[in-house]
């Protein structure tokens, strides 16, 4: 054993290098510069400010906050910060309120056909997602195929408005999410011993009383990753809102997007991206504490 | 069987019913209206294959069909390596300087808003072009990209099939004289060929299908399927699209398919090797 944990320092030293180096330029560098650029003015010329300006000898390092002080003082930025974890938070609770019931099945189907439930669910996830949000334009358009159902069955008189609310954004976000909370409840679910079921009921429970006292608290590990994965990408979801949002759902990804694009606005949109890694931060390092316990269940 | 269990019987197989049905209805629409006739969207007028034939005189969505699938490749072959030295990392040294900041690094992709990867990538790429005069924004950049965020989806995939192995292996190996390398070679790595393949298909799906990162690193000229599509998208419906889609899913449908049978296979016969190798 540990002629195994002690393999030639070299090849040790180098298969961690490589791996570690690529993130470190690929990852952690960009962050940098984005945190550098946060703190300078707009260049007039396109491109990057400096902070640090070397003139007759004298090293200057100018930290400017402006950007930081538009975002605070701006009512809409404040205002999208708030409306992109509120919709967030929306997707997260529908996804787990859909998608726990839907994994506790699957997990307690017949052991043969769990296999084909479990490919089911990835199959949609191997497919453009980009083509199955569209999808859902001409599903929940006035004239989309929603609206031609409930008025030919006589549901409604005339066609609802779907589309660009907050209603079609919140479908397509619960749409393109739920299979990251199904898998890792699944994986938890299925893991479950299901002689603590007994031992409930022998003690006198209900299933529904050993439902919530039992099997709710020993999946906790499995809604924490579920969450984490719809919840913290929900927050910066530049896609779905474009396509399927409109003038009245904000979210911080788009705005990002149009003030990098659209106002080429570069140290304002670095500003704009490190204020919504901080406010991703915690759960992040709730997702990475999660990940170290048990890796083999966060299975995107 | 009693009244309750029958119920929570019908009451299971209703939700799952409806849970699929909600995961496939877009997917059924796509395939559906890819064959109407009418210009005029979802209203169903009569089958026809138009829109195929529009498809293959659309120079923009063929030339970046060619694009993707030439990054989709690479990035997959580079994500995968990259990705398993990570996992390979993650699962063996517990202990080294550093390990924190790594598996955070190697695991933050999966979750971290796409918009963020791409805008602080682009703004790295673009401070080095501005100090080496390389690269310029296009299909290398975009490569980078991918690879950046299949790494993660590989590295997981990876990991998760090294901790099923067994360590006894590997100690077997070495007792036996193997050098570490050769341990990796002839005892790790034949173990493993089937996550890398699923992390290798992953990877490859991932990236044909990415738009976020691909807008923020393609250059001119460089516009990618997804690029394309998303731009249509944003204006409107376009049955041509709704043609590349039912395309996309019966490729990738025949593909998932054919390689889970080829997995299951390979994997029964792997377990029929164990049984006898145990017996003998």
């Amino acid at each position: 054993m540990s002629a195994l944990k002690r393999p030639s320092s070299l090849g040790r030293r180098f298969v961690i290098a490589v791996p570690f180096a690529w993130l470190a330029l690929a990852f952690l560098a960009p962050f940098l510069i984005v945190l550098h650029l946060s703190f300078t003015d707009m260049d007039p010329a396109g491109g990057f400010g400096s902070l640090t300006t070397y003139v007759d000898g004298v090293l200057n390092i100018k930290v400017k906050l402006s950007n930081y002080l538009f975002l605070a003082q701006d009512e809409l930025y404040v205002l999208t910060y708030l409306s992109s974890l509120k919709y967030a938070a929306i997707t997260t609770v529908l996804c787990l309120v859909i998608g726990y019931p839907f994994a506790y099945f699957m997990a307690r189907a017949r052991p043969a056909i769990r296999p084909t439930l479990m490919m089911l669910v990835m199959l949609p996830f191997w497919t453009s997602f980009l083509l199955r949000i569209y999808a859902w334009k001409g599903i929940l358009a006035n004239q989309g195929i929603l609206n031609h159902l409930l008025l030919s069955l006589g549901v409604i008189g005339e066609p609802l408005h779907m589309m660009n609310t907050s209603f079609s954004l919140v479908i397509g976000m619960v749409y393109a999410y739920l299979p990251f909370m199904i898998l890792p409840l699944y994986a938890n679910l299925v893991k479950m011993d299901l002689r603590y079921l007994e031992a409930a009921s022998d003690l006198g429970a209900t299933p529904l009383q050993a439902f919530w006292r039992v099997t709710v608290p020993l999946s906790k590990s499995g809604i924490i990753a579920g969450a984490m994965l719809v919840f913290i990408p929900a927050v910066g979801e530049y896609v779905i809102p474009e396509l399927l949002g409109g003038p009245g759902t904000l979210m911080i990804g788009k705005v990002l997007w149009d003030e990098f694009f659209t106002n080429n606005d570069w140290p304002l949109a670095s500003a704009v991206t490190v204020v919504v890694i901080l406010l991703i931060l915690v759960p992040m390092a709730v997702f990475n504490k999660y990940k170290a316990q048990q890796p083999a269940e966060g299975r995107a | 069987m009693n009244a309750r269990s029958l119920l929570q019987r019908w009451f299971g197989r209703g939700w799952l019913s409806l849970g699929y049905l909600f995961l496939y209805l877009p997917i059924v629409v796509l395939v559906v209206f890819s064959f109407n006739s009418s210009r005029q969207d979802m209203v169903w007028s009569g089958f026809s294959t138009q829109w195929y034939g529009a498809l293959a005189n659309d120079a923009e969505i063929i030339n970046g069909f060619g694009l993707s699938l030439k990054i989709a490749v690479m990035s997959a072959c580079s994500a995968v390596t990259l990705g398993s030295f990570a996992a390979f990392v993650l699962d063996r040294y517990k202990r080294f300087t550093g390990r924190m900041l790594f598996s955070g690094m190697a695991s933050a992709p999966l979750v971290m808003p796409e918009v963020i990867i791409g805008l602080s990538l682009l703004l790295m790429l673009v401070a080095v072009q501005k100090m080496f005069g390389f690269p310029e924004r296009g299909m290398f950049t975009i490569w980078i990209g991918h690879t950046l965020l299949g790494m993660a989806y590989a590295a997981v995939v990876v990991q998760s099939r090294l901790q099923e192995m067994s360590p006894a292996l590997q100690e077997a190996a070495m007792d036996l004289g193997c050098k570490p390398h050769q341990v990796f070679f002839l005892v790790t790595l034949p173990n493993i060929t089937q996550a890398l393949a699923s992390a290798w298909l992953l990877t490859f799906t991932l990236s044909l299908d990415d738009v976020v990162l691909s807008a923020f690193l393609s250059g001119p000229g460089s516009s990618t399927m997804p690029i394309v599509i998303f731009s249509r998208a944003r204006l409107g419906l376009d049955p041509r699209v709704n043609a590349v889609a039912t395309l996309t899913i019966l490729v990738v449908s025949i593909g998932v398919i054919v390689s889970s049978l080829l997995m299951a296979r390979a994997e029964r016969r792997r377990m029929a090797q164990v049984a006898a190798a145990a017996k003998a």
